[in-house]
């Protein structure tokens, strides 16, 4: 049993299929040492899968693993000496939250004076020292994620393996818990992989992301490039780009990265920067986020100029500083904003949007087609709109 | 519900409500009368007889004193002895059934394919009833059976093995029948720990035996108990493959044979009644004895989350 720390951990390809479905395909990645990776996904995308297999726990069916210059894809999970946090945490309930802790510890055979002031100090961490002697089942859902995360970093592994940790917790406290794994990661220095669904968790806590869907890695990036050159429609999707629809590439697109496109929107002219490479004639999706919408005065002198889209609010939501409202064109397209400006439903808005903040992507084919709002079964003015059946 | 709805007419408004809630908290409302046929089907078929047999066991047939039939039982070595004879055949037996079955059920705890065969297969022999189970064992274990015809013409001994019309034939059908069921409430028990609990031991650095131990172990301890008290009684009381396959007028003269003696061959139902009586305290003190140990593990949930 090895608890050395690496300097670069490496999948090579890593696949695992269940029969004939391929849960994940094709992952190359570099964990350099005291990294913090978030591996997001939307269910069912392979992030789950990629953890367990690097745990050890699901034999690969493609691809390696190596630690440096050990090839480790084949060694069983307890040979590893990687620390893992469950989403269900995993707690064992006939054991008191201090033996929680203990367990890996004596795994080791570590002498009884090192079991316990390693403990004491894990448990002292993650400010548990009142409960220390009771059993998991007398924890709120908070304390238990704590043992969970204190039985895993107690034994100091080489790298540290998150499912979901937070997925169990309310709004208020997996906030908490956030900042307190990030905390903790910053202060023992501990190398991690963190799965999510979450965005907004993975923005916040990861040095680079990995997102995957169906199994595949769709892009690899710090937080700030996912978040502003995400290269395609369904990375853009996770990222908060809320407003995706369909146009086609009219005037610009030299197949170059980061080139001024224009795009027709059901005859609306839009100027855009091409998220990818992009030719004239292909179509495309549009990515906007709700921040990048703004408002502006009807009989602006602005609206004779590029990018203005008018619409007609039809939802608005308090938010507290803000307000979210829903808007549609008069071709049907549904736009989300976000707005101080006190709006009504029925109110008609010219919004604009700066090009450099109008994403094209290729290939908008594949784009989740609207369905009708609940509530609204007539169709008179939209395409979009579908007939409830 | 009298009892529960007469104070109610009588308190004054104020309090009404707060009986209600309480009674409410209490579950006890008008549904609870769909209780009363289940429970005169109990009365009449269980508790009364039972009280019957009990009075009925001190009144002895030629009179005396309240405890003869008991005495009587226990004066007489021919008698007394049989509870012995049968601890001797339903401990062993029972303890076999749930120690071979933990492995095997370790082993098939998880999903894979003709799961639900191999379970159909397993539960076969408690569908067949001891009689056939018996009368299988005197072809196949018997002198003249395909084993032990199979292991002389092996070479492997040269006079047949004694293996039916004795104690050990009767442990073999016991094991042949009370396996299936231990083997089967195993497996749920097993089943019904969370996997990841395993997992989170693995990655903390347990190899299997240290899993199976410190983890399983004593999560399944309890199941691990009922287990054996629900296939020791149906040892404990073992009639049919004693007569069967056993040696009934000496060895496995187990005490449901005493019991069934006294009743139908001597008429002497008080007596009858007594090694009934006898044999229900006995099955009730391994019981008991089988729950003072299970009580000190850890009974509760056994899901990953520990709530």
């Amino acid at each position: 049993m090895t608890n050395a720390s690496f300097s670069e951990l490496r999948l090579e390809s890593v696949g695992r299929s269940f029969g004939e479905q391929e849960a994940l395909a094709g992952l190359d990645l570099t964990i350099r040492s005291g990294e913090f990776i978030a591996l997001l996904g939307p269910s069912g995308c392979g992030k789950s899968t990629a953890l367990n297999c690097l745990a050890g726990l699901l034999p690969l069916t493609a691809g390696s693993i190596w630690m440096d210059s050990r090839r480790i894809d084949t060694l069983p999970p307890e040979k590893r000496g990687f620390g893992m946090v469950f989403q269900n945490y995993a707690l064992f309930p006939h054991l008191t939250v201090r033996k929680n802790i203990d367990f890996g510890l004596q795994m080791r055979h570590l002498p009884k004076a090192d079991v316990a002031r390693r403990s004491t100090e894990a448990v002292r961490l993650v400010h548990l020292e009142e409960h220390a002697g009771k059993l998991p089942g007398q924890l709120s859902g908070g304390q238990q994620q704590r043992v969970a995360i204190a039985r895993a970093v107690v034994l100091e592994p080489s790298l540290v393996l998150m499912d979901e940790p937070l997925s169990n917790l309310d709004a208020k406290l997996r906030l908490e818990m956030r900042t307190e794994i990030r905390r903790l990661h910053q202060s023992l220095g501990l190398t991690t992989v963190y799965v999510t669904h979450d965005q907004e968790e993975a923005l916040s806590m990861a040095d680079r992301l990995v997102v995957l869907r169906a199994g595949r890695v769709q892009q690899i990036g710090t937080p700030a490039e996912l978040h502003t050159q995400p290269v395609n429609w369904h990375v853009a999707d996770f990222m908060g780009f809320r407003n995706l629809f369909p146009a086609t590439v009219v005037n610009g697109g030299r197949g170059v990265l980061g080139d001024e496109v224009v795009v027709d929107v059901d005859g609306l002219r839009l100027v855009g920067a091409a998220a990818a490479p992009i030719t004239v004639g292909e179509k495309a999706a549009v990515g906007i986020r709700p921040e990048d919408l703004q408002i502006i005065a009807p009989n602006d002198p602005g609206t004779t100029a590029g990018n203005v889209i008018r619409a007609k609010v039809s939802v608005v939501e308090y938010q507290g500083r803000e307000f979210a409202v829903e808007v549609r064109t008069a071709t049907g397209i549904r736009l989300h904003l976000r707005t101080p400006i006190r709006l009504d439903a029925g109110d008609v808005v010219d919004l604009r949007v700066p090009a450099e903040r109008l994403l094209v992507f290729p290939g908008g084919n594949d784009l989740p087609v609207e369905e009708a709002p609940l509530g609204e079964t007539a169709s008179a003015d939209g395409r979009l709109l579908r007939e409830a059946s | 519900m009298s009892t529960a709805s007469r104070p109610m007419a009588r308190v004054g408004k104020p309090t009404g409500p707060l009986l209600r809630h309480r009674l409410a908290d209490r579950g006890i409302n008008a549904r609870l009368l769909l209780l009363v046929p289940g429970l005169v089907f109990i009365v009449m078929l269980f508790v009364y007889p039972f009280l019957y047999g009990l009075t009925l066991s001190f009144q002895p047939m030629d009179g005396g004193g309240p405890f003869d039939s008991y005495r009587r039982f226990f004066e007489d070595s021919f008698q007394s002895s049989t509870i012995w004879k049968t601890l001797k055949l339903a401990i062993p037996s029972a303890l076999f059934n749930v120690l071979a079955s933990v492995p095997i059920a370790y082993r098939l705890r998880g999903k894979f394919r003709g799961k639900r065969f191999l379970t159909t297969v397993l539960v076969i022999p408690i569908t067949l009833g001891t009689v056939l189970t018996a009368e299988g064992l005197l072809n196949f274990l018997g002198p003249a059976g395909w084993f032990n015809r199979a292991l002389m013409s092996a070479g492997v001994i040269n006079e047949p093995l004694p293996l039916i019309n004795n104690y050990w034939g009767v442990f073999f059908s016991i094991v042949i029948s009370g396996f299936p069921f231990a083997f089967l409430l195993i497996l749920s028990y097993l089943s019904g720990i969370d996997p990841s609990l395993e997992r989170a031991a693995s990655t903390l650095g347990a190899d299997w035996k240290e899993r199976f131990r410190r983890i399983t172990l004593p999560l399944l301890a309890p199941g691990l108990a009922t287990t054996f008290c629900l296939t020791f009684v149906l040892a404990f009381s073992v009639f049919p493959s004693a007569i069967l396959v056993g040696d009934p007028t000496n060895t496995t003269r187990v005490i449901s044979i005493a019991a069934y003696q006294a009743a139908i061959e001597q008429y002497d139902w008080s007596f009858a009644s007594a090694i009934a009586m006898i044999m229900g305290v006995i099955e009730i003190a391994v019981i008991g004895l089988v729950q003072l140990w299970r009580s000190q593990f850890y009974v509760g949930s056994t899901g990953g989350k520990g709530a």
